[in-house]
Order: C-alpha cells, then structure tokens, then sequence
C-alpha cells in the first residue's frame, strides 16, 4: 500500500439512491463516485434536485426518511457504510462525521439551551465530561469569534441572532473533533454581510483542526472561497470535477460552463423620462409601525412607467414593509402613497376596485402563494373576472393570452393543478395572475430568490421582456445585488427603516458609495477564491463581526 | 415571568365571566324543568294550602330574575342555599359526594396520565410496527365501549369469577387508605379504560408530527439513539397539545363519571346530581353543575399555563 492511499478518508463508488414517490421507488443519485482526502475540503455544487444533500447524508451513512442508498458503496477510513449495522454508522455521527444544516435556526432544538445541545455529543460518547465538554465548547465559541463566547451557550436558540447560530452549530460539529463534516447550505439562508463572518469562521476552524469538509451549496462564489476542488452535479450525475483554480478558469462542461454563464445576463439600463412626467406611484415621507414597533422612518421614492427601481437591503430592514404600505395592507402612521399623481386612501380596504387593480403582488415562494387545489385556469382567471369582469369565452381567451405571455402553451397548462409544475413555471403562474389584473405597477418581493440560478435568469428576462411590451413599472426587493445588477433602472438602500441612499444604477455601483451601501457591496461574493481572504484582510480579519454592525 | 402573571389573570378574568354565564344558563335551564317544582316536591297528595306555602317558603312566588340574583348573592359568598330534600345545606350535602368524586378521578389520572404518556412515547418510537397497532387496537377498543359495558366486563371477570376486587364500591368512615384503594380500584380502572386512548394517540400524534423537523434529524446526524431523540429532543416541544389533551381528561374524570358511579353505585357527586334531578332538588343541582363548569374552566386554564410554562420562547424572552 502506498503512502497515498493511506490518505483517503471517504471513498464512495458507484453511489445509487433512490427516492420513494408515486408508491414507487425512483432512482435520484445515479452513480456518482467521490473521493476526498484527509483535511479537504469538496465543494459539491448543483441546483436543485441534483442530490447534493442525498449523497452528503450518504456519507454519513444516512438517508432521509422516503429514501434509500441502493447501491455502490461508502467507505469511511476503511468501514464499509453500506453494509455495516445501523448501531456502528450511528456511533459515527457526530463523533468521527458531523453535520452542519442549512437553517440553524430551525435545527437547533428550541427546547434546550445550545450548549447543552453541544455537549450531548461529546457526552453521550464518552470522550469528555459535561463540565470539560462545556469548557470546550466556550473555547470554541471564542475562536468562531461569537460575542460573550462564556456566556452564549447558555441562551435557548431563539435568544440568538441567525449568523451567531450557524457559527454555533458549526461549533457543535466540532465538538468531538471529528474527520468530516458536511455543510449543507450553512450560509444560504443568510444576509450577505452575516455571510461573509459565518464562512470566515468556518474556513478558519476547518482549516485549525484540518478536518476534511464537504461544503454543499448552490452559489459558485462562496464554494470558490471554500473549496480546494469542486465538484458539479446535475440531477444526481456528476458533471465533472477538478481543483477550484482549473475549474473557475477552465470548465470543461458545457453545464458548468452555462453555471458560470448566469450572472452575465444584463439588460441596458433606462433613466427616467424627461419633463413633466408623472411617476407611477409615488411614495412620500412614509413612517409605518407593527404595534408600538417603528419599522418605517421617513421613505421616499418614485417609480416611473417602463422602469425597475430596486430595493435592496439585509433581513429587517423594511423592504417587506415598505410594498405592504404601497398596497395598503399596512396603513403608514404618516406620509402618502400617490399612484399616476393622485393620493391612495391608506387602507385597501377603502381602495376601490380601479385603485386596487393598478398595483399587483408577485411573491417569493409561489410555492405558497398558489392555491394547490386550485386549477391554473382560475388561478389566473380570478383577477380577470373580478377586475375586467371577463366570463365565458372572453375569459377563456383572456387566459389562453395570459399564459401565452408568461411562454406556457395553453392547451398544456389550462387545467392543472400548481403542485404539477415546477418551482419556475410556478413562479410564472404567479407572474400571470398579477397581469391577469392589468396593472401598471408591480412588486416583485424576492421573486427569484427561491429559485436556481438558471430558472432565476429565465424568469428575470420574461420579467424585462413584459415590462418593454407592457410599460410596467416594477418595484424589485432583493437581498440579491447580481439581481439588481442584471434588472434594475435605480436603487434604493434600505437599513433598519430608513433610506440610506437611492439614485441611478450605474451612479449606485460606482464609488464613492454611502459606507452602508459599500459594506452591502463589497459582501457579495466573487468568484476569485482569494476574493475572501483579500476582504478579510482589508477589513482586519479580527472585526468582521464588527464590520458588518456598521 | 411578569407575562405569564398577566395572561393567567386574564384568563382567570375570563374565566369568571364565563361561570357567569353558565350560572344564568344553569338558572335558565332549572326554570325550564316542567311541572311545577312545589307539586312535583309535595307529591301529588299535597293540597292546594300546602302547595302555596311551599312556593312561598321557597320563594317561588317572585319572579325569576329576582331569584336568579338572591341566588347569584348567596352562591358568591358561598351560600348555595338548603337542599329540598335533607333540608340541610347544600354545601353540605355536596363536599362529602365532591371529595369522593375528586379522590377516584385522582385515583384514576394518577395510573392512566402516566401510562398514557408513556405508552404514547413508546408507540411513537416503534410508529408502524406490530407494537404501534396492537396498542393502537387495543386502546381504540377501550375508548369505543361505553363505559358501563366496561365496568360490568370488569366486574364480571375482576369481581366475580376471581374475586380479586369487590363489584361494589360502596364506602364507610373507618376504611384505611389501603382498603380504600382496593375497594375503588375497579371504578377507577374502567374510567382509566375510558381515558388512556384520547392522552396516548395525541402524544403519538405531537410527537411524530415533530419527528420530520430539522431539529430532530440533527439530533440523528448527532448520533443520538432512537430513544433520546424522542424522549429528549421531541418531547418537550411536543407537550401543549399533550397538556391540553390530559386538562380535557381529567375534567371527563371529575364530570362525566355518572355511569361509573351508577354501575359501582359509588357514592360520588354525579349520582348525587342525577338524584337531584329527579326529585327537583333544584339548589344542589345548580351547585353541582357549577361545580363543573368551575372545573372545566380551572382545568383548562391551568392546560394554558402549562403549555406556556413548558414554551422555551416564553419563559425565556428574548
């Protein structure tokens, strides 16, 4: 045996999964091999349904309740996973292979204090007792840089904030010092800022204890920071593999390729219309508050026809809020909303039915704002009869346009059911009820933001090409700055309520920028595998927590 | 903690203006009765002097709101009024039924709370298998017989061809604790029967709809054995419905025991209502179903508080 082989820590080999659905079982991860030495890190990369969660729960000799591992085998440091007895793979988990999930806050226990959930581990496998595991785990909080690391692991999860969270779990995988962990997303459901010290914190911990990762995710920029080679999956096959460096430069693919391709997608931006125009809606000197809570302090800004103005900002600061006024679903403590110049009463209730129909909603999860048991025939079909007063054929053709319009063939999609389609063409029956109403302004909250990065695209260019046939006026809410690139016309920053800055697009991305907007920015992640390391030291690698409370 | 204070005052609040109602609706009912209450106590030989003296006595001669307050005033300080029977006190006649009443149900939710919890924890940790359905059965049986029928298959079996426990669960002054137990334990075990299945399925239920959170699958990739997972990481986030259910049950052990005490002629308070109800001793029965409906809403909220206390976002405030 050569020195070389010694050094594998995970070999998997023709892994087959299969998924229970339709009282059958099909076949989702088709083969895929994967070997990963001692102290690397692999970035697994795909959209969704590419299996990338499966086979890292394969590794841990694991399968979700409706699935099963099939075939091929997972060898960990020499123990065959596929055959072994449940009792032996699960003295594995979490001692020698830990986990660290996508949402910490929906995965740590809400019912026990997280450094009791840290130390059930370290305990229940006898390697250290409660009082040297509790130690332990302080250590560790101080060296993830979390605030009062001797005193946070004894708050309940919900007393916590989201990033400190995940920088916690990713404390609690490391608490038997175990050979592999899996990162499943760990940074997906965060603000870019709150991002940027979570992946920090776990670059610098793997790297301390060179425990070997496999970091699953879909956004190519954060894995190129991670990662010392990638690997492609597209629908439980693999596309290929290489180092992060060739693979960043030199995809073979044409699907990788295509992966790198999305973010290039920009449509020339407009400026506003000269003269007297009126803008579409008009949102003046707004303040707004959940109960005694201000969450609106004095916002301004307009919309003009034909134009996209985003509205970019992290979790909290009111972007939300902000399009409920407008809709008048949250009636504002003061200032007015104007549409085409004229004053919208504050409620919708008091709105008549011409004020209502000029401003529609598209949502972010059309997973849920979609009725499942409602045909797509009437799903789109409601607004056009309670607005146009359409019936009978007039409404059946206004339909067949409408979902002409959104590119799905009428006769195929007329009389389904939601749950029968895909995550995009969802989003485009949601697309389609807002204009079912013929508006002149849209919301667009996160619209793309539950989607992959391929279906994002489509959906952004269906929305740009409406909007030059239709002269729509969309208001676009994104956390996503690669979106706002790609879409919008002028930019508004939001933080905590208040607008930090707005102005033209190009005027927005060019420096010098408000210093909120600046830390906003330059948290995006590149694709440069040094762009993190290179941030880090520009901002000083001791205060990123800081950094992002500017 | 200052939040809890104010939502148990609230409910209490709340709760007393429901016993208000109830009263006005127990009063409303009692009036409903047919007949009339001094005839139907007098018997039918009762000449007509008697009758009217009888309604003056009782105070029938005024009209019904009247009543209805002088009765609100007095049932406030305590003061139920005399029962037309015994001519003694209400209060007195109700503590002694009241506090055998209250000595089965504790008896009962004492063996079938835990039992049914534990049951709940055990099928929900073998959901599916052989275990889960035969309790299942078993348990769906009990809870789908009335409960007489399974009092005298008790008594038939328990009390008559073995012996092991009297049929008759009559009692008297100088019985130890002991004797006590012995004697009531068939009453006991068939309202235990009665309640176990209700407690167990929604502690299944609670506890294997947590079972698809990401909680509970991190504490698998953990490597936490089956056991823990349920006991430590989905029960206590599984208990409100849990609370809710088991208040539900205990309040079916202290009013819905009339059959029970009918069968083992147990002398508890819900014979003594269906008593009173017959011979129109119209001021016990008002107590009685006050009694209740106390009950019901003391119970209930202490489920609230319960399931408040047991909520780590509240007790613990951000």
């Amino acid at each position: 045996m050569t020195g070389k082989k010694k050094d594998v820590l995970l070999d998997i080999k023709d892994l087959r999964i299969e998924g229970y659905s339709d009282e059958k079982w099909i076949e989702i991860v088709h083969g895929v091999d994967l070997t990963l030495h001692r102290g690397e890190v692999m970035g697994l990369i795909g959209e969704s349904g590419a299996g990338k969660s499966t086979i890292g729960l394969a590794a841990m000799g694991f399968a979700r309740d409706g699935c099963r591992i099939s075939g091929g085998s997972i060898e960990f440091d020499g123990m065959e996973l596929t055959t072994t007895s449940e009792a032996d793979r699960r003295a594995l988990r979490g001692a020698r292979i830990a986990y660290v999930a996508q949402s910490a806050a929906a995965s740590f226990n809400p019912a026990h204090k997280l450094i009791d959930q840290h130390t059930e581990a370290p305990v229940h496998y006898r390697m250290r007792k409660r009082l040297e595991s509790q130690e332990d785990a302080m250590e560790l909080y101080e060296r993830l840089r979390l605030p009062n690391p001797r005193d946070i692991g004894f708050r309940y999860p919900h007393q916590v904030s989201g990033g400190q969270l995940q920088r916690a779990m990713t404390a609690m995988a490391m608490a038997c010092r175990p050979d592999l962990i899996i990162f499943d997303e760990p940074t997906t459901a965060l603000d870019v800022t709150t991002q940027i010290e979570v992946l920090a914190a776990i670059r610098d911990i793997v790297d301390q204890f060179n425990t070997a990762a496999i970091y699953i995710t879909h956004d190519l920029a954060v894995v190129a920071q991670m990662a010392d080679v990638i690997k492609v999956l597209l629908k439980g096959d693999e596309v290929e593999e290489a180092d992060t460096e060739t693979m960043l430069k030199s995809p073979k693919e044409d699907y990788t390729k295509s992966l790198w391709a999305v973010r290039s997608f920009q449509r020339e931006q407009k400026s506003r219309p000269t003269g007297d125009a009126v803008p579409v809606v008009s949102v003046q000197e707004i303040d707004a508050s959940y109960g005694p809570t201000k969450v609106l302090d004095n916002v301004s800004f307009d919309v003009y026809a034909g134009m996209t103005v985003a509205v970019v900002g992290e979790s909290g600061s009111g972007k939300s809020t902000t399009a409920r006024v407008i809709t008048g679903l949250l009636p504002p403590d003061k200032g007015k909303i104007l549409m085409n110049g004229e004053e919208m009463p504050p409620s919708y209730k008091q709105r008549s039915k011409e004020e209502l129909r000029k401003a529609q909603m598209i949502y972010q999860m059309a997973d849920t704002a979609l009725n499942p048991k409602v045909r797509i025939c009437d799903i789109i079909g409601r607004p056009a009869q309670f607005y146009g007063g359409l019936k009978g054929g007039a409404l059946k053709s206004r339909v067949d346009e409408l979902l002409d319009l959104i590119e799905l063939e009428p006769s195929q999609y007329y009389s389904r059911f939601p749950p029968e389609l895909s995550g995009g063409q969802k989003q485009r029956i949601g697309i389609a009820r807002a204009l079912a109403a013929d508006p002149t302004f849209i919301i667009c909250d996160e619209v793309t933001s539950a989607l992959d990065q391929l279906v994002a695209e489509g959906i952004l260019k269906l929305l740009d090409r409406l909007q030059k046939e239709l002269n729509l006026a969309y208001m676009f809410i994104t956390h996503d700055l690669a979106t706002v690139r790609s879409i919008a016309d002028e930019v508004v920053v939001m933080k905590q309520g208040k607008v930090v800055e707005q102005g033209p697009k190009d005027v927005m991305f060019t420096p010098p920028h408000h210093p909120y907007t600046d830390l906003l920015l330059s948290s995006v992640p590149e694709m440069d595998p040094n762009w993190l390391t290179t941030l880090l030291e520009e901002r000083g690698v001791d205060n990123v927590g800081e950094a992002a409370d500017v | 903690m200052g939040g809890v204070l104010t939502i148990v005052l609230k409910r209490l609040g709340l709760g007393l203006f429901t016993l208000f109602i109830i009263s006005v609706l127990i009063f409303g009912a009692v009036e409903l009765l047919p007949g009339d209450i001094a005839e139907a106590v007098l018997g039918q030989g009762a000449t007509k002097e008697n009758v009217q003296a009888m309604r003056e006595a009782l105070g029938l001669d005024k009209a019904a709101p009247v009543r209805y307050f002088e009765w609100l005033a007095g049932a406030v300080t305590g003061n139920f009024g005399v029962s037309l029977i015994s001519q003694s006190p209400v209060t007195e006649v109700i503590a002694p039924r009241f506090a055998n009443t209250l000595f089965l149900a504790s008896y009962a939710a004492v063996i079938a709370v835990p039992i049914a919890i534990l049951l709940g924890v055990v099928v929900a940790l073998f959901r599916d298998t052989l275990f889960d359905r035969v309790a299942n059965v078993l348990t769906l049986t009990s809870i789908s017989s009335p409960e007489f029928f399974l009092g005298y298959v008790l008594i038939l079996y328990l009390g008559v061809k073995t012996g092991m426990f009297p049929s008759i669960a009559t009692l008297n002054d100088n019985m130890t604790f002991l004797e006590l137990l012995h004697r009531t334990f068939l009453p006991a075990l068939t309202m235990v029967l009665v309640v176990v299945a209700h407690m167990m399925r929604m502690t299944r239920a609670s506890i294997i709809a947590l079972l698809a959170s990401p909680y509970i699958e991190m504490a698998r990739l953990k490597g936490t054995p089956g056991w823990k997972v349920i006991v430590k990481h989905a029960l206590p986030n599984a208990w409100a419905p849990i609370i809710n259910v088991v208040a539900l049950n205990l309040a079916y052990l202290i009013t819905g025991v009339v059959l029970v005490e009918v069968v083992f002629v147990y002398p508890g308070i819900g014979q003594l209502l269906v008593d009173a109800v017959t011979k129109r001793d119209f001021p016990v029965v008002q107590a009685c179903c006050l009694i209740f409906a106390a009950t019901f809403i003391l119970l209930n909220l202490a489920a609230d508080v319960g399931a408040i206390l047991t909520n780590p976002r509240l007790r613990h405030p951000k």
